[in-house]
Formats: structure tokens, sequence, C-alpha cells
């Protein structure tokens, strides 16, 4: 599904490598975690592979079901089933929730060669999903995540997720400010996602997000590279030992 | 300051343009004499120049010239004629010249008089009288000479009296079909209590037009006005409205304008009787040459009243936005509830958005605010847009759109404000 080869990336604007190599293959149907204590460069590779301005890649690839993402525009990628499940979901006034789903979606559809949803179609669609997640009419009419309260910012990343229906979901950091049961009503919207033909890569700090989605791999990152990778039994490792005992014992 | 020889030099080009006007015989003497005094107030002020201070960052070179006014005839055959839905009684004006050929008949609203300008100007007496240039002569806390001129000089437009509340819109459009045209038109309009009227307006007019509206809104009495300035490129247009509220009145102004060489739209309200509500909106879009100047002065003069001035601009290329607005409190207006907001999206680096806002307050118990913004799209709501599949352009103009949004709201009427959001959409796609 994706693979990532040898990514190395600096910013633009200054001289300082980020990644530092980074390989990781992610296998169709698959979830995989990253975990990283801060500044070891996992939100920037979410960023790198969705498209945001900002970073140079200096060497290796990154493909999605063998396409090189790298030289698409981040829509392009949108519409060739990328999807980043951002940490902090951007507020948009002026512009209505269902607006702008709608308009990503038929956007991506009209990008693949497919035909556009309706109005009425899309309103059937929209609903049936935000009653899974608990989403009020209200909340599908409000502004773009104005006036959303943390958990409700995140279950719209999902019910994003669930109406685009993208191939390769990166989740990156979406435990951050949620309590325990918008946590579970996230993981289970992640969960019901799960399919043969869909790949998650979820970036978080902490275990307890895996407890709900459970990883069939998990890849620890340090100082711009992976550094070590496993089964689900890695996690609970670092939440023992913590990051600095295994990054010392790759270095 | 101005030095001697260029206050006589402004005295000169004001008569120059009096001078360049066509008399008219057909005038009855109250006519003749509001005519007259716009002469005379004209001269005292003499004609616009850059170093007046309400036109430092508008030229009026163009408006005041005297060689014809030129500029391309803009085909809008690509869309539906504009506020054609509403409803309204139709009144075209080609050139500025009224087209009964092309309008509705005068009598088709019931409980509004509508007479052509001319035939109130040559009436002996006439209800006119009381408001043709007078709400404009009030206006002059800073000079408006423009206005002024129109007064003096103009001989189209109408005179229209509302006696109870309107069940249709009344609509002027202006269609502009000679490249070299030059209009001056002028209307008045007088709602008696309790009466209701809203007044559309759309269309490029002319190659060059000076318009004039005085409205004069009786006690209990609501006035809406939704006007489309609309694509063409090379146009100019000075337009002013004046407005004087009675009490527990209500004012509500809205404006598009997407391109134009150059359009200055000036309003001025009087708040005269207590409790009453006015409303002035505004969002432009434009592109290239694109200059557009929204001067606004609010005066009040009785208590409880609220005011809102509510101003966007979208600028793309070297398109330039000037924002003049100014809040007056005079003693006693407690109790006054004054809103003014205006702000420029910059799609280029090279746009420009210039804005003079002001308060000057007498009363003490009053509750005034402002605010003046400027700044470019917001590259993380784009990014997230764009990360969603919406293609970099359509996730701008959904912005775009965003940004105009507090000022379309102003419209009170939903389905012409659902108009207005659909012009606004389909004209930044076709802004050329």
């Amino acid at each position: 599904m994706l693979e990532i080869r040898n990514l190395h990336v600096k910013l633009e604007e200054e001289d300082k490598a980020i990644l530092k190599g980074v390989d990781l293959a992610v296998e169709a149907g698959t979830v995989h975690a990253i975990m990283g204590p801060n500044g070891s460069g996992k939100s920037t590779l979410s960023y790198v592979l969705s498209g945001r301005e900002g970073y140079e890649v200096t060497e290796g690839s990154a493909t999605l079901l063998g396409e090189d993402v790298l030289e698409m525009e981040a829509e392009e990628r949108a519409a060739a089933g990328l999807f980043l499940a951002f940490q902090y979901p951007v507020e948009i006034p002026g512009v209505g929730n269902m607006t702008f789903l709608r308009t990503a979606l038929n956007s991506q559809r009209k990008a693949r060669g497919e035909e556009e949803l309706s109005a009425g179609d899309f309103l059937k669609l929209i609903r049936a999903k935000a009653k899974d997640l608990k989403m009020s009419q209200d909340m599908l009419k409000r502004p773009v995540n104005v006036g959303f309260s943390g958990g409700e910012k995140k279950r719209n990343e999902i019910l994003q997720m669930a109406v685009l229906e993208p191939k390769m979901c990166i989740l990156d950091e979406t435990d951050s400010g949620l309590d325990v049961d918008a946590m579970k009503l996230v993981a289970d919207g992640v969960n019901a996602l799960r399919s043969e033909g869909r790949s998650f890569l979820v970036i978080t700090h902490y275990q307890r997000l895996l407890d709900h989605i459970t990883p069939d791999v998990v890849h620890i990152m340090a100082d711009g590279r992976i550094v070590k990778t496993g089964g689900p039994e890695l996690a609970l490792e670092v939440e023992r030992e913590g990051y600095a005992h295994l990054a010392g014992e790759a270095a | 300051m101005l030095t001697p020889a260029q206050r006589a030099a402004k005295a000169d080009l004001a008569d120059t343009l009096l001078a360049a006007a066509p008399a008219s015989e057909k005038d009855g003497a109250w006519a003749r004499e509001a005519r007259a005094l716009a002469a005379r107030r004209l001269r005292e002020m003499g004609a616009p120049v850059r170093r007046d201070e309400y036109w430092r960052w508008t030229d009026p070179a163009t408006l005041t010239q005297l060689e014809e006014p030129e500029a391309a005839v803009f085909s809008d055959a690509d869309e539906s004629p504009v506020f054609e839905a509403a409803g309204g009684l139709k009144l075209v004006f080609a050139d500025g010249v009224f087209r009964p050929d092309l309008s509705d008949p005068l009598d088709g609203i019931e409980g509004v008089e509508i007479a052509p300008l001319s035939e109130a100007m040559g009436a002996d007496i006439h209800w006119a009288k009381d408001i043709y240039g007078a709400l404009e002569g009030e206006g002059h806390y800073v000079p408006r000479p423009l206005a002024a001129l129109n007064t003096a000089t103009a001989r189209q437009g109408f005179a229209v009296r509302v006696t109870g509340r309107a069940d249709r819109p009344l609509h002027f459009r202006y269609l502009h079909q000679d490249t070299r045209s030059d209009a001056v038109v002028h209307h008045v309009v007088r709602l008696e209590p309790g009466a209701e009227l809203t007044v559309l307006e759309n269309g490029p007019a002319a190659a060059r037009l000076n318009g004039c509206m005085e409205v004069d809104v009786a006690d209990a009495a609501r006035f809406h006005h939704v006007r489309a300035q609309g694509r063409a490129h090379e146009r100019r247009a000075f337009t002013a409205m004046f407005a004087r509220l009675g009490r527990e009145s209500a004012y509500k102004s809205f404006t598009l304008t997407v391109n134009g060489a150059l359009t200055r739209n000036e309003q001025v309200v009087d708040f005269n009787g207590d409790d009453a509500v006015a409303h002035v909106a505004g969002a432009c879009v434009g592109d290239g040459d694109f200059h557009h100047d929204d001067t606004v002065f609010v005066t009040h003069d009785a208590e409880r009243c609220e005011s809102r001035q509510v101003f966007k601009k979208v600028l793309r290329g070297k398109a330039k936005g000037i924002f003049q607005g100014k809040i007056l409190v005079k003693a006693g207006a407690q109790k006054t509830d004054g809103y003014q907001i205006s702000q420029g999206l910059l799609l280029d680096e090279t746009a420009e958005f210039l804005a003079k806002p002001e308060l000057e307050i007498y009363a003490d118990d009053v509750a005034c605010s402002h605010g003046s913004t400027c700044g470019a799209v917001d590259e993380d709501m784009l990014f997230y847009m764009r990360a969603r599949g919406v293609p970099r352009a359509e996730a701008q103009n959904l912005l775009v759109l965003a940004f105009l949004a507090e000022a379309v709201q102003e419209i009170e009427d939903e389905a012409l404000a659902d108009e207005v959001r659909d012009r606004i959409a389909g004209w930044i796609d076709r802004r050329r």
C-alpha cells in the first residue's frame, strides 16, 4: 500500500534535517503504529506524506500503490486515497461542514473520473455516517470545526474519513486532547473502517490509543529514523521502559 | 491645506462642470431653486481633487474630466439577468436614459407612486421638493461635490413615494450600450410612516455614472436596498446614497461590486428619530486595475439607534480597496449602538487595502466599536481543504465566499442573499 524508502526531509527555510532515512512499508489491510518521543519526526512524516508546503525531500521516495506521492499536489494525494487525520483540525469560519465535505468528496470523485454525488444522495450518506459517530445535525451545519470541542473535532476527522473512504489513513496523534469516552468513540469509528483494502498508520505518543485500535506492527521512531519495529508488545514495552531506553538500545 | 490658487482652480473646475451640463427649461420654480442651491454648494466646495482629505486614496480626475469617458461594453450574456427572480417592477435605463419600452408600467406596485424625475421637477409643487437636494445638502459634513453636481444637473431618475407595504421590489436596471456614455441619475424616495419598500439596482449603467439616491424614511418605515454593480471592467462610477431616518425606522443597504475600473460608493446616514436602525454593507471582488472605494458617514442625532457598517473587499492583482467610514455620535444621542468593520483579503502581494475608520463621540452613554483588518488567505485553512481533495483554486473560492459572508448576511431577504451568494460564486470564477 504505502512504501517509504530512505526518506530524508529538511525544512525549506532552514538547513535542518528532520527525517534522516525513514524506511517503512505498510501492507494493504494492516494497521501500523508509529511511536516516538517529541521531536522524533513523527508529525513531519505525516505532513510530508500529505503534501504540506515548507518541507524539502532531499533523498528517498514514498509511493502509494506504486505511485510516487511526493510528486503530487496535496489534493491529488487525497484523490489517490491518502488521508491525514490532523492533530489539530483547522477551523474554517464561514464554510459549512457539510458544504466542505460535499465539495471534498465530489472533487475527489471528479479527479478520479467518477460521477459526482447529488445533494440528496450525499445527505443520506452523511446522515448515516454521522449517526454512527454520534454527531448531531447541528455539528454538520456549523462552520468547519468552529466552536467544536477537542473531541468533536477529532470525531469530525473520523467522519470525513468515513465519507471519503480513503485507502491509506494516517492518524496524527488523534488521541491528543481526548478523554476516555471520546477516545473510545474515535477508536470505534476507526475500527469500523478497518478492511482488507484499507491501511492505517497511527502516530501516537502513548500506548492507550493502541488498547482500542490494535496495531499489527509497531515502529519506534527517534531522531528522524525508525529505530525499532515489532508487534503490539513493543508498545507495551515503551509504556514500561520509556523511549530513552529503546532509543539507547538501538543506537 | 490648499493654497488660494488651488482653491480657485477647484472653483473654476466646478464652474466648468456646471457649464458643461445642459440647462433645462422645463424645470418648475422649486426645481430651479434646488439646482441653484446645489450649484452654489458645488462652487463653494470646489470640484474634488486629489489633495482633498477624502479623495487622497481615490483620484477623482476621471470622474471630473471633461473629455467623454470611454468604456468597453461588457457582455454578460453567459448568465441569467441579475435579480430577475425577485419579480420586481423593472425600470430600465440604457446609458443613463430611461427606456419605457424596456420597462414595466409605473403603476405596477400598490401603494407606490412612481414619477419620472423630469415630471416631478417640472411641476410647480411636488412632494419631492422637501427631499431633492435637501438630504444631499445636509450630508455635507465632509464635502460631497460630485453629489452636489448631480443635484444641479440630473435629468434622469424617479421620484418614488411609498404609502403602504410594497408587495414587490422596485428594480432599477442600468444597461450600458454606448462605449462613450456619461450618465447622471438621481432618485428621490419618500417612505411615509409605516411604509416598506425594497429597491434593487443592477448593471454597469454607462462608461461613467454619477448616481444619487436620497431616501427619506419616515417613522416606523422600512427601506431595503440591494445593489449589484457587476462585471464590466472599464466602467467608472460615483454613487451617493443619502438617508434620513425617522423614529423606529429601518434602512438597510447592501452593495456587491465586481470589477470596474473605478467605483466610489458613498453612504450618508442621518438618524433623526429615536430607536431607528441602519445597516450598510458591501462586498467587492476585483482584479487588475480595479479600484473600489466605500466612503460612509453615519450621524447619530437621536437616542437608542443602532448602526452597522460591514465592508469586505477581496483584491487580486493590482486591485486597490479603500474604506473611509465614520460614526459621529452627537451630544444627547445616548444609548447609541454603533459598529463598524472593514476587512481586506489580499489574494496577491500587489493588491492594496487602505482603511480610515473614524469614531467621533460627544455622548457619554454609548457602545461603539470598530475594527479593520487586512490579510492574505490562511495557508492552514487552504492546506486542510486541499488535504481533503479540494483543488487549490476551489478551496480559495470557498474561503473568499466565507470571507464575504458576514457582509452578505446583512441582506435581510434570504432569497436575495442567496442570489447574491450565487452571483459571487459565479463571478469569482468568471471574473474575466
